[in-house]
């Protein structure tokens, strides 16, 4: 018992030092938003909130702009983000769903090759067929656009081969079912196969919403004009070559804000979230 | 696997195939042949002509000091994540797996750092150990230490390790206790019962269920730290000081973004594109055979 309650106590130790240092620099972060740029950047930022949060905050928001930093509002930078992060997630799910669907449920020439087609995109991440996924945008016309920001993005391996897993698990019974009450296929998907998947539609919404949310590189090529700056972005061309004297408490504030979406998402639906991950995996 | 029963349709199913194959040829399979193509071509500076050059841009990539530099960094760099990342997540998921007051709490608290994005880790990580401002930056200046990751490489590499395995620990994490609380209760039970200690029953018993995970893991987080932590790096220290945190996927952008230079890119590209399709297919190899010991 004596043993027992010794590696109980070491394990909240543990516990305790990883949840700090995680929640560390985001508590500074948060502090450095209740402060002036003058105590940030003297180096005088103390351990406690100061009294210019309102202030601060509000600032980020309606405008970006400080003494040194000319930002985009983060309303603005917001609402890119949103757009961007649920088109992507939403995109990757229709489309997915729906070649799940057709070479699950139907039998026809080319199925299989179609299956390794979309498999293999999972070889292919954007990093390293920059310069031409650019070109192609580009010729489109596509550069500056949401659609150009998102529809290059929306093909997913992992949600099509997350999508079959599961229908695989329908039983042929339900099939023949729905056949001999007279539905065709598509009546079928709507009102069978689209409920049943709910729970994994709603997985995989989370962890695609996230992946949305925290593009970089892409949106750093596509999009030139501020205007259309996701919050991600804003930061770093905010921070820029980050000297001392800028101003720190808009940027921290911005990144405050940045993080609240996609980091409510995984709390609030952390059932879904952790699901929706895991079953990545198989 | 095939089903027994399914739809007879000739039209439907490959007009429901077609966004999906539309999207993946258009801005995957096209630019990937691309890029091959590319790597073959030499063009002048003014990109009038352009001359079929076998593998000569693969050649002189190889040959330069500083691509040979970045793949030096991306190594140091990639071990060094990977070792800590996965480590801690595992020290973390073993601890947290057992039976102690407010395990919930601490999964949740664990948890949300997946959420942030590897620029925005970046910006907190740069705000915490600014030499100027930041409060451990400025700690450790007043302890003597000459702290500057704008000037010193060796700082910087460490600053970039940090805040791209503080982002992926909690990764790691959710798929280790994923992987812990699958191994069934009753085999440590007997094993506890047989009279092995903790430390045994974690080594011989607990450690060998958990390699597929682990192997998983391993791959993933391979991917990661070669390509995902590109916003790591731009947002902290663009490569520098001095190339000093110049990886792979950094030198890419460089050459092909800011440089321009095609056939010089794509030549990084096509290497890139057989590290990836290397690391998928072991990880496909294994995951059919499930990894035990």
């Amino acid at each position: 018992m004596e043993a027992l309650r010794r590696t109980h106590w070491l394990a909240h130790l543990i516990l305790l030092a990883g949840v700090a240092t995680f929640v560390f620099p985001v508590y500074m972060a948060i502090i450095g938003s209740t402060h002036d740029l003058g105590t940030i950047a003297r180096g005088q930022l103390p351990l406690v909130p100061g009294p210019h949060a309102v202030e601060n905050y509000t600032r980020a928001w309606t405008s970006g702009e400080g003494e040194r930093v000319r930002g985009e509002p983060v309303q603005r930078m917001m609402l890119n983000s949103l757009v961007m992060a649920v088109t992507i997630a939403t995109g990757k799910i229709v489309i997915s769903i729906l070649s799940a669907f057709a070479v699950s449920f139907f039998v026809f020439p080319l199925r299989m090759f179609f299956f390794w087609m979309i498999f293999l995109t999972l070889m292919l991440p954007v990093e390293v067929r920059i310069i031409p996924t650019y070109k192609v945008v580009s010729d489109l016309h596509l550069i500056n656009t949401i659609p150009g920001l998102t529809i290059p993005l929306i093909a997913s391996a992992t949600a099509t081969l997350i999508f079959r897993q599961f229908f695989l698990t329908v039983p042929d019974e339900m099939v023949d079912a729905a056949k001999i009450d007279g539905a065709g296929p598509m009546r079928f998907f709507w009102s069978i196969l689209v409920p049943l998947s709910s729970s994994t539609i709603a997985a995989l919404f989370v962890i695609l919403f996230i992946y949305g949310w925290n593009q970089y590189l892409w949106p750093l090529l596509i999009t030139t004009k501020s205007e259309l700056n996701t919050i991600v972005i804003g930061i770093t061309k905010m921070i820029g070559t980050g000297d001392a004297q800028t101003d720190w408490q808009l940027i921290m504030a911005t990144v405050v804000m940045a993080m609240v979406p996609p980091v409510a998402v995984v709390v609030l639906m952390q059932r879904w979230f952790v699901k929706g991950l895991t079953e990545s995996e198989k | 696997m095939t089903r027994r029963s399914g739809f007879d349709n000739k039209i439907l199913p490959y007009v429901l195939v077609a966004p999906q194959l539309a999207i993946t040829v258009a801005f995957f399979f096209w630019p990937a042949g691309q890029a091959i193509y590319y790597s073959l071509l030499r063009q002048d500076p003014f990109g009038l002509r352009t001359q079929f050059v076998w593998f000569e841009n693969f050649a002189t990539i190889l040959a330069d000091p500083a691509y040979r530099g970045a793949i030096g960094i991306t190594i140091v760099f990639s071990v060094s994540v990977i070792g800590l990342a996965l480590l801690s997540g595992l020290l973390l998921a073993v601890t947290a797996d057992q039976q102690i007051r407010g395990a919930a709490i601490y999964k949740t608290l664990l948890m949300w750092p997946y959420a942030v994005a590897p620029a925005v880790a970046a910006s907190l990580w740069l705000f915490v150990f600014h030499p100027a401002i930041g409060t451990l930056g400025r700690f450790l200046v007043a302890r003597g230490v000459h702290w500057d990751f704008a000037l010193n490489g060796l700082h910087a590499v460490i600053l970039i390790i940090l805040a791209a395995s503080w982002k992926q620990v909690s990764y790691n994490f959710i798929f280790f206790l994923a992987g812990l609380q699958s191994i069934p209760k009753s085999v440590l039970e007997a094993a506890a019962v047989d009279g092995a200690g903790g430390r045994q029953r974690f080594w011989k018993i607990v450690f060998p269920l958990l390699s597929p995970t682990t192997f998983f893991l391993l791959v993933v987080n391979v991917i990661y730290a070669f390509f995902d932590t590109f916003g790591v790096i731009h947002a902290l220290t663009r490569g520098g000081p001095s190339k000093a945190t110049e990886t792979l996927i950094y030198k890419l952008w460089v050459d092909g973004v800011v440089n321009l230079d095609l056939g010089g890119s794509s030549a990084q590209s096509v290497i890139l594109l057989l590290v990836v399709i290397t690391l998928t297919a072991i990880q496909f190899r294994y995951v059919e055979r499930r990894v035990h010991y």
